[in-house]
């Protein structure tokens, strides 16, 4: 490259928008259907489910049986990327964990998430404990932007009543399979609730909706939807957006800063190209982040100029800080009273179809807050790893002939213990609220750059024991109820030597915090409508606003958030003031 | 849209269950793949290149290494009345490609496997391939059961746990292992529910 230049349009865009996930795509779906004309840039290439899912594939289809050497989630998931890419290093402060989960695809994480959806409540936005920040908003002011995002998307689950985990606009629910019945019936003895899944996937059509199909339950929406039976940001928000003409995306554009004048007002974003490696910057009326809570932070860290030397909407300094996924520590086993099992066919949907919302009283508890249960077992697509370890359970049930014989084997009785095995598992994974803290946060490693020569994130994560507490109530939890249901735990027994195997900070992938929004600017970088306190026409619509994550998935409030942050903008376009 | 338009566009006709059943399966007369298509749809550039990398990569075991291979895959996935054999399935060829796949099952393979060999050298004065199948039985005895390990067997066992579940791996995600197993979905379908016979088998029918 002899002459480097950055390519400047000189086109000015009515937004642009920084993100295709589910932030960047429900605000770019909003706005485009509004008649805006909006650009949106996405680091990773395009994904269309119809296209590029691997929904239905067999496991022979993959050389590597669909193991997960070159995708974290195995060949079939959808999501590109993981917590390691090549050439886009992140680093870690000393005696800390963050991993730090990246795709970088049209639709973003949303190719990679559970479906689970679920709406934080009163008590996630306005605490009762006084232990962290409320938000500058409550459950009311969300509440009819997630009725909305219900009826536009979908979500399947049943009403319930309950305090903190809020009632939605509920489709038919999948009913459980053969080992959640079980798990149900011991939930039940110990005091656990188990209530329907909550799910974007449309298990009956969806009303108004024509373009997308009907759940056909191959249970596979990891890999994404082919008809679009569930929610990823490509199929249900950006992709419908594309067809009014007003959207246009740009794949491949890496962004390395948002660009102000001398007043500190956004104009433009500069970004290179990930194929030709050229530099081109393109310009805005209105930037809209949405490009992940670690990348949007990340961004706003590069982006230092005059008018915002300690990066852009960072007067108050807390860009980065208060970073926190959720925790998650997990125990599976298998139910010996399931061996030789009947055959039929049990995939269901590909989200769960039960799971157990927070159901104690903290006050009687040692940590705050709570988590929910998700649960998993059944007859499933074999896959690599699958007999792994039988050795760990074939010599604890007595065999075909009613004997006990010793673990592990070879031969024709071998070859039947698989058959005999084939899904009997059960697994559950708990999903907690890990508290915001000031002292966890990312900032601009000032040594280390990427490929691109964009300066990378270091993170400064640890736990501490209210979150390792919460693991051990958990471990105690799954204990208690595998052994209620006649279960024989089979995966790893975690203890105070491996902090009750919670998972390091990043594994969850829930990461949020990193942009909060507040009412004083001393104290946050955004106002209640998701708004820049320092730069009026710069606007952030992924998790990045988050004050305190609750115990649920990030998504569907982010969906929320996005929507209402949408709409304030058109309102304020027609006033003229972004 | 409902299910029927669904399975529509996916390209399936919605004539019966049995037919569409049918349409799902792969043909039998299809081999496992193996070689990825030049350019695949929903892969990135770099999978389609390692894959690519890894198939015209030079093998890894040797010919002696692969016949041991082969023998104690049939030792652990013999054929019987309702399935083919760990070999029948290409479980040796498997096995050479997740190695190189996943290279951190390198050493210990090679490793495990010049282990058996010398084990074999020092009691039958044979390797394991030239052994009898008597002698050969008798080897693999000693190191398939964990809890029954005897003093200076532990290598072999921790080897043959790793060649079980290799082998485990490699049969059961086969045309031949899946329909040994029984599994029958990975095809369109409408959930309603665990059957009520099975819910009765268990005593599950108020839950």
């Amino acid at each position: 490259m002899d002459t480097l230049q950055v390519k400047k349009s000189s086109t000015v865009h009515d937004v642009v928008i920084i993100g295709s996930g589910a932030g960047g795509g429900m605000a770019g779906h909003y706005l485009a259907m509004a008649g805006v004309k909006v650009l949106m840039l996405e680091a990773g290439p395009f994904f269309d489910p119809a296209k590029d899912s691997h929904q239905l594939k067999w496991p022979w289809e993959s050389p590597r049986r669909g193991a997960s050497t070159v995708r974290a989630f195995g060949d079939f998931d959808a999501a590109y990327g993981g917590w390691e890419i090549e050439g886009e290093p992140y680093t870690r402060a000393a005696k800390t964990e963050f991993d730090w989960f990246r795709s970088r695809m049209l639709g973003g994480k949303t190719n990679h998430w559970g479906r689970i959806s679920l709406r934080m409540g009163p008590k996630d936005f306005q605490c009762t404990d006084g232990l962290t920040d409320n938000w500058p908003i409550t459950y009311d002011d969300v509440k009819p932007y997630y009725d909305r995002v219900d009826r536009m998307i979908g979500v399947y689950g049943t009403k319930e009543g309950l305090e903190n985990e809020p009632d939605g606009i509920f489709l038919t629910p999948p009913k459980p399979r053969l080992p959640e019945l079980f798990i149900k019936r011991s939930a039940a003895k110990i005091g656990v609730k188990v209530i329907a899944g909550r799910g974007s996937v449309l298990t009956e059509a969806l009303p108004g909706n024509k373009d997308r199909g009907q759940c056909f339950y191959c249970g596979q929406c990891g890999r994404s939807c082919k008809v679009y039976a569930d929610f990823s940001a490509s199929s249900c928000l950006v992709i419908p957006a594309m067809k009014t003409g007003n959207l246009t995306v740009i794949t491949n554009a890496m962004v390395r800063e948002i660009i102000t004048d001398k007043s500190g007002v956004a104009t433009g974003v500069s970004y290179v190209n990930r194929d030709d490696l050229q530099e081109y910057q393109v310009n805005a009326k209105t930037v809209i982040l949405g490009a992940s809570a670690a990348e949007s932070a990340r961004i706003l860290l590069n982006s230092k100029s005059t008018a915002h030397p300690n990066g852009l909407a960072n007067n108050s300094g807390v860009v980065g800080k208060y970073i926190h996924d959720s925790t998650g520590a997990s125990l599976g086993g298998f139910l010996p009273q399931l061996l030789d099992r009947k055959r039929f066919n049990e995939d269901g949907a590909g989200s769960v179809h039960i799971y157990s919302p927070w159901w104690l009283d903290n006050k009687n508890l040692d940590f705050p807050r709570g988590y929910h249960i998700e649960y998993g077992g059944g007859m499933r697509t074999p896959s690599y790893g699958f007999g792994g370890g039988i050795h760990n359970q074939n010599g604890t049930v007595a065999g075909s002939d009613g004997n006990k014989k010793p673990a592990g084997g070879f031969g024709a009785d071998l070859k039947n213990d698989y058959r005999r095995f084939f899904g009997t598992q059960v697994g559950m994974a708990g999903r907690g609220t890990a508290i915001a803290r000031a002292t966890n946060y990312c900032e601009i490693d000032p040594t280390v750059v990427d490929k691109f020569g964009i300066p990378v994130l270091r993170f400064n994560y640890t736990w501490s024991d209210a979150e390792v507490k919460q693991a051990k109530h958990m471990q105690e939890t799954f204990q208690a109820l595998l052994h209620e249901m006649g279960a024989i735990v089979t995966s790893k027994v975690h203890g105070p030597e491996d902090s009750w195997g919670l998972e390091a900070p990043g594994r969850i992938i829930h990461e949020v915090g990193t942009i909060r929004m507040g009412n004083d600017p001393k104290k946050s970088a955004l106002n209640k409508w998701c708004q820049a306190h320092d730069c009026k026409n710069l606007f952030v619509v992924d998790a990045s606003p988050f004050v305190q994550q609750g115990d649920k998935n990030a998504t569907w409030t982010i969906l929320a958030l996005s929507m209402r942050t949408a709409e304030y903008i058109l309102e304020q376009r027609k006033k003229s003031n972004v | 849209m409902n299910r029927r338009d669904s399975l529509k566009a996916l390209g399936l006709t919605v004539v019966s269950s049995g037919v569409l059943i049918e349409a799902c399966k792969t043909k039998d007369t299809q081999p496992a793949a193996i070689e990825p298509p030049v350019a695949e749809a929903g892969r990135e550039k770099f999978e389609m290149e390692h894959d690519k990398k890894l198939k015209n990569a030079a093998k890894f075991f040797t010919d002696h290494e692969m016949a041991t291979i082969t023998i104690l895959g049939d030792i652990i996935i013999p054929k019987d009345e309702k399935s083919g054999s760990a070999s029948d399935a290409k479980v040796p060829e498997f096995i050479e490609f997740i190695v190189k796949d996943i290279p951190t099952h390198q050493v210990p393979m090679r490793g495990g496997l010049r282990w058996l060999d010398m084990q074999c050298l020092k009691r039958y004065n044979a390797s394991f391939v030239t052994a009898t199948k008597q002698q050969q039985l008798e080897m693999v005895t000693d190191i398939a059961y964990p809890e029954k390990v005897k003093p200076g067997m532990q290598p072999g066992v921790s080897f043959f746990n790793r060649m079980r579940d290799l082998t485990a791996s490699g049969f059961f995600t086969t045309e031949i292992g899946v329909k040994d197993l029984g599994y029958v979905g990975n095809q369109p379908n409408k959930w309603e529910g665990v059957p009520m016979d099975i819910l009765k088998q268990y005593g599950l029918e108020n839950v």
